[in-house]
């Protein structure tokens, strides 16, 4: 097993200097991915929070090759590169022996809405590129509206709670579980926190014979409204809570990763959060119950899949 | 030597695309440009042609692995129309705000709504703004020819712009000619090996593309984009000078037809200039000084050359094969009406809208044109400036 002091001894890709908000859990995601891998890495970054905050010229935090193209097309641009890099390969214009390995990156908006097709379209023909959705559940680079990765009951600012509406109506989208069935290579959730499966899961992402996917919870204290200091523990809330279970699919067979000791009330994830808090009001408690009784049916599915 | 093929538009494309060798084609199926990329892929499937050809699942995606497949360092190419060309525009414009030299052939077709699946300059021009080098085709061997120019100026070290290459959807898509293909030897020495630029794919010399611009410096980095179109100018004159060399056919920023001594011509772009050739030919045996003027460069548009040409001619019409709701004239129109603008002695100049989804633009419609501007240089045109050629009602 990788040790800490081993992953601090490798060089970083990305570096200090980028203009994410304190607590932002994207770097942190981003660093442990980068080390996951000795081989070149190129990355294609989807429009969003990451992209804004590293490139802002004439300054960025990318010692590695990056491009940055649209919102929606990260995916495709990755596809394209990649097909590039095989074309000059076996032209042999350029050397195969790199092993180059191409990261595609985005937000929850960037992948499972606006990037979703693109995504979709990469990972059925099989082109040879990780995709790595960094989830905070909300738009929030463009000022917290809500995506079909934000919560049940959340509050953004396109669903707003009020005195009519306890924030958004619909639960998120189970994306990890839409590409696993477009028969990938591997596919897998993950989180910060448990930074050694986060780490295990991006090397096999890496070294997958195929499209692979990761799909990483990501917190985003300015949009859940949180201490900045808090982002680790509460991703591992989340993953305690099973509201975000860390799971893999691995040549056609899902696992769970971690099995929380005690499975706790995913209320101890919500009401540390200030986008939640309108849940705790009498009035709302029929919501969190909703939600305790949805995460709880999500869990036993999942358990179901793993051992059938 | 080549030898004569027979061929439609899309298929001279494709042979241009297979000599010319990119490598990485990504594409996405639209009528009228579809069989392009058929084409390719039966080239592919055939061992003819060594590239990755991939088919993504839309035209956005298409553009988008064009733009990544550039980044890398390759030679790259798509095809598309209409709906397809329109669902590009958002990259259209990252394809050339990168510098990244892309080669597409486009089949113009008209754009929804109403539906319809015929030719007009719709879409091709709807691209005009994106910062594309846009060469038009009258014919399958223009098109063939300017496709391979294509290559050459696109990539060209002081131009790195993409470039598309139209042709008039169905019209010259789907009509089948004599073309001449010449030796796949010849061509692969005219156009070269494809020399990357900061290929992303050289990870010993990382580079960042795309990053963010705030007020501070996106104007500047938007006003260097210009330079490399700019220049395309030259370069444009100096591959067809070198192609005409090599090949024998001359190409310029536009074809002249009787134009010396004429006192009346038609401005247009595409494969109604043979129609209008006709007419003009039949003009002259009547002794009318009547000529044509067939833009082949729409962008850069050549502004300074046609004022050259333009200065000793008394009336003009210009026929555009698209509209442009609420502006004063179509596109075409006031490009060269501005480019009069400055002359001393400036002609008289109106606009004809014609053919749009398809219509047909017949030698009775050029007759009408030719006999409107004679009226005009004789003062006595007593229609409107901007008006519609085969239009009912």
């Amino acid at each position: 097993m990788v040790t800490l002091r081993e992953l601090s001894a490798i060089e970083d890709g990305f570096v200090a200097g980028h203009g994410l908000c304190p607590g932002c859990a994207i770097p942190v995601i981003l660093r442990i991915l980068l080390r996951a891998t000795n081989d070149p890495v190129i990355v294609s970054n989807a429009t969003g929070c990451l992209e804004v905050c590293s490139s802002m010229f004439p300054l960025n935090s990318w010692r590695i090759p990056w491009i940055h193209s649209a919102f929606e097309n990260t995916a495709a641009t990755a596809a394209g590169l990649e097909s590039m890099y095989r074309a000059l390969v076996r032209r042999g214009k350029i050397s195969g022996n790199k092993n180059i390995k191409f990261l595609a990156i985005g937000g929850d908006g960037g992948t499972y809405d606006i990037g979703f097709q693109a995504l979709s379209g990469a990972m059925e023909r099989g082109h040879k590129i990780l995709y790595v959705c960094y989830d905070n559940q909300i738009y929030a680079n463009t000022g917290g509206q809500r995506s079909s990765a934000t919560p049940l009951g959340a509050s953004a600012t396109t669903s707003p709670a009020g005195t009519a509406s306890y924030g958004k109506v619909q639960w998120r989208k189970d994306l990890t579980k839409i590409i696993a069935a477009h028969n990938v290579a591997y596919a897998a959730q993950g989180a910060p926190s448990r930074w050694q499966d986060l780490y295990n899961k991006a090397k096999k992402a890496f070294e997958a014979d195929g499209p692979s996917f990761l799909n990483v919870l990501t917190a985003c204290p300015t949009e859940w409204k949180t201490d900045p200091d808090q982002s680790i523990r509460l991703t591992q809330l989340a993953v305690d809570t099973c509201f975000w279970p860390l799971w893999e699919y691995d040549n056609g067979k899902y696992r769970i990763t971690y099995f929380p000791k005690d499975k706790k009330p995913v209320s101890e994830w919500l009401k540390v959060q200030g986008r939640f808090k309108h849940l705790f009001l009498e009035e709302n408690r029929y919501v969190l119950e909703e939600i305790q009784k949805r995460v709880d049916e999500e869990w036993e599915r999942l358990n179901k899949l793993v051992s059938p | 030597m080549g030898k004569i093929i027979t061929l439609n538009g899309n298929g001279a494309i494709a042979e241009a695309i297979r000599q010319i060798k990119p490598d990485v084609v990504a594409a996405y199926p639209i009528t009228p440009s579809t069989a392009i990329v058929q084409y390719v892929a039966q080239f592919v499937a055939d061992g003819l042609l060594d590239c990755e050809f991939v088919c993504p699942e839309s035209e956005h995606s298409a553009m988008s692995m064009c733009i990544g497949a550039a980044a890398g360092g390759g030679r790259v190419v798509t095809a598309t129309a209409s709906q397809g060309l329109a669902l590009m525009w958002e990259l259209l414009y990252i394809a050339a705000g990168l510098r990244l030299p892309i080669l597409a052939g486009i089949a113009s077709r008209a754009l929804s709504a109403p539906i319809n699946i015929h030719g007009d300059h719709s879409d091709s021009i709807g691209a005009r703004d994106a910062g594309w080098i846009q060469i038009f085709s009258e014919n399958s061997q223009e098109a063939y020819d300017n496709f391979i120019q294509a290559a050459k100026i696109s990539e060209d070290f002081d131009v790195r712009t993409p470039a598309m290459v139209m042709i008039d959807g169905f019209i010259t898509s789907h009509s089948t000619e004599n073309v001449i293909v010449e030796d796949d030897k010849d061509v692969e020495e005219f156009v070269g090996e494809f020399k990357p630029l900061y290929p992303l794919l050289d990870v010993e010399k990382p580079v960042t593309l795309g990053s963010i611009d705030f007020t501070n410096y996106y104007f500047e980095h938007k006003r260097n984009q210009i330079e490399g179109i700019e220049n395309s100018r030259r370069v444009i004159l100096k591959v067809a000078d070198e192609y005409e060399r090599k090949f024998g056919r001359k190409y310029g920023f536009f074809e002249l037809y009787k134009i010396d001594d004429a006192e009346i011509a038609v401005v247009l772009m595409g494969s109604a200039a043979g129609t209008g050739k006709e007419v003009v030919d039949e003009l002259r045996e009547k002794g009318e000084k009547a000529g044509l003027i067939k833009i082949r460069v729409y962008r850069p548009f050549p502004y300074r050359e046609l004022q050259d040409v333009l200065k000793n001619i008394k009336a003009i019409a210009v026929l555009d094969r698209l509209m442009s709701p609420g502006a004063y004239g179509a596109p075409l129109f006031t490009e060269v009406r501005s480019a009069v603008y400055d002359l001393k002695k400036r002609p008289k100049i109106i606009n004809y809208i014609y053919g749009l989804g398809g219509r047909d633009i017949a030698p009775d419609h050029f007759k009408q044109v030719f006999s409107d501007l004679e009226k005009l240089k004789l003062n006595r045109y007593k229609g409107d400036v901007v008006n519609y050629l085969n239009l009912r009602g």
